[in-house]
């Protein structure tokens, strides 16, 4: 295999994956990080996210046009699920609002399955050939892919670096109690970060459906590489989310190098186990869990 | 009158009273300090002022205005600032994002609330950018002050403030304090260094098990033979 035949089929593809990952993990990490629970209905928001696009691409826009509808419809998902399930549970051991989450996953993906069936779909048929930049071959949808996902990540970082609710979220996530002696309203952090999360469900579960193909489960199946990602990259923190996805995307699809294709989906979970035996808190020191 | 006026407290965390009668008074331009044995219910009766314990019996009056029962976002909005005894500061922010999330309620021009604190804590002006968490401990102290300054306060609430600092850095903390009084802020304070605290405070409340038990100036208490005896090693 020459050089540029790994990247194009190796790298690449990694790269591609690996920030659809990061985009997934770093509303798991805010999750953890300011909420402090597992949120196990993460892959079936992006599931629902992913389909709210394709209604509209059926109704006629296209599906660059159609993500920023999806990921205000889902944010708008993620705060009444808040507000009639997790918030409900918060005085209550946190173990109980992840059971919730796990409920909430399985009842988004019935609604999936109900409204738009369980057969594979694509947001458009036909075979795209790659455009060839200096012997790196990329598609459309993956260029913009990866675009799309360096604008979410610096917006973000810009959001919580300056702005004055950004830094709210990160005192919230930091020191909840000094927050609240602060003035800092709980309430607002909790929807504003349901919101954020929403919105990142929606692009994450968009992108792999553009690159692949859409069906019922894809969310429930990426939602360990998330994680894995997320933790990897060390819990709390937006960049390590980044970092860990791109880990994790970029080790799957090398994975097939040293074991049986079947086995790419494990990559996550050896990682995962890797991390937490060698270094608990990940990559960047994250959170204790 | 008094600026802080607790009466007869008596409260607690859950349904069992940790207070049993506490009562206070800080004048305006006054550092007040409380001593006495670990669990006496010195950080208690400091969360009670701020609003933090469910208050049972008796008064907190604050500026001509009853504030018992007022939750502490409210409090703070009222002119009272409270720094923690632990976890004091956001350790993942930047000293100066610590400090705008002290002034989290304010809104407006803030330079000269930057430069007044920054004017208070010179050491600070250099380390601006850099974490809460990789101070010193002494530096952290300083940062967690600075971020109740922020909202310009009429009371400010420090609790051991110069816990496991070095006598160097204890000096320092109690000459930023009365920095700080000399600007116009009332100070109630517990401190574990009762020896220092009482010869530098204006007047002192000696507390044991949930109550009141000596008060004074400070140096009546450091002059006191039971208080002597109580803490300052005979
Ligand atoms: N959050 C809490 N919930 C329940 N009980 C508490 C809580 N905090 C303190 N207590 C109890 O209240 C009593 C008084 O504690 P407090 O922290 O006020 O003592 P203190 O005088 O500040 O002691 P120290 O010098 O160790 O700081 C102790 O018996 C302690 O166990
Ligand atoms: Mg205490």
């Amino acid at each position: 295999m020459s050089f540029m035949e790994f990247i194009n089929f190796h790298l690449v593809p990694g790269i591609v994956l690996g920030s659809v990952y990061a985009v997934g993990a770093i509303g798991i990490t805010l999750v953890f990080g300011i909420l402090r629970f597992a949120h196990f209905a993460h892959g079936d928001m992006a599931t629902l996210g992913a389909f709210i696009a394709l209604a509209l691409v059926t109704a006629g826009l296209t599906p660059w046009a159609a993500l920023p509808v999806a990921m205000a419809a889902v944010a708008v998902v993620a705060i009444v699920v808040d507000k009639l399930f997790y918030d409900y549970l918060k005085a209550r051991p946190k173990i109980m609002t992840v059971m919730a989450s796990l409920g909430v996953a399985l009842m988004l993906r019935a609604v999936v399955q109900v409204v738009f069936g369980v057969d594979p779909r694509t947001y458009a048929t036909g075979i795209v050939r790659p455009d060839d930049y200096f012997g790196i071959l990329l598609r459309d949808r993956e260029l913009y892919t990866l675009a799309a996902v360096v604008l979410i990540v610096i917006g973000l970082t810009l959001f919580l670096r300056h702005s004055r609710w950004g830094k709210a979220m990160r005192a919230m996530s930091d020191n909840p109690d000094l927050a609240r002696l602060s003035g800092v309203d709980n309430r607002k952090v909790t929807m504003l970060t349901w919101a954020i999360v929403g919105a990142l469900c929606a692009a994450s579960g968009f992108m792999l459906g553009i690159n692949n193909e859409l069906h019922s489960m894809m969310g429930w199946q990426v939602l360990l590489p998330m994680f894995a990602a997320a933790i990897l990259g060390g819990v709390g923190r937006v960049e390590g989310a980044v970092l860990g996805g791109l880990i994790v995307g970029i080790a799957e699809e090398m994975s097939i190098f040293i074991l049986p294709a079947q086995y790419k989906a494990a990559t996550a979970f050896v990682l995962l186990l890797l991390i937490l035996l060698v270094r608990p808190r990940g990559l960047l020191n994250g959170k204790v869990l | 009158m008094a600026l802080l006026d607790m009466k007869a407290v008596r409260g607690g965390y859950g349904d069992a009273d940790i207070l049993h009668g506490v009562s206070m008074t800080v004048g305006e331009r006054e550092i007040v300090v409380i001593v006495g044995p670990n669990g006496a219910g010195k950080s208690t009766a400091m969360k009670a002022v701020f609003g933090l314990l469910t208050v049972r019996g008796g008064h907190i009056v604050f500026d001509g205005e009853d504030i018992t029962g007022w939750a502490p976002d409210r409090i703070v909005q009222r002119g009272i600032c409270y720094v923690p005894q632990v976890d004091n500061v956001f350790r993942e922010m930047t000293v100066h994002e610590n400090f705008e999330m002290g002034a989290f309620l304010r809104r407006g021009d803030l330079s000269a609330a930057y430069d007044r604190i920054y004017g208070l804590f010179p050491d600070l002006k250099a380390k601006r950018r850099n974490l809460a968490g990789d101070l010193s401990g002494g530096q952290r102290q300083m940062v967690a002050m600075g971020r109740a300054l922020m909202l310009d306060p009429k009371l400010l609430l420090l609790d051991e403030p110069t816990a496991g600092l070095s006598p160097k850095y204890m000096e320092q903390i109690f000459q930023i304090t009365r920095d700080v009084r000399d600007a116009g802020v009332s100070i109630l304070l517990v401190e574990q260094h009762a020896k220092q605290a009482l010869a530098f405070c204006d007047r002192g409340y000696v507390l044991a098990t949930g109550a009141n038990r000596h008060e004074g100036t400070g140096q009546a208490l450091l002059a006191d033979r039971e208080v002597a005896e109580m803490f300052l090693g005979g």
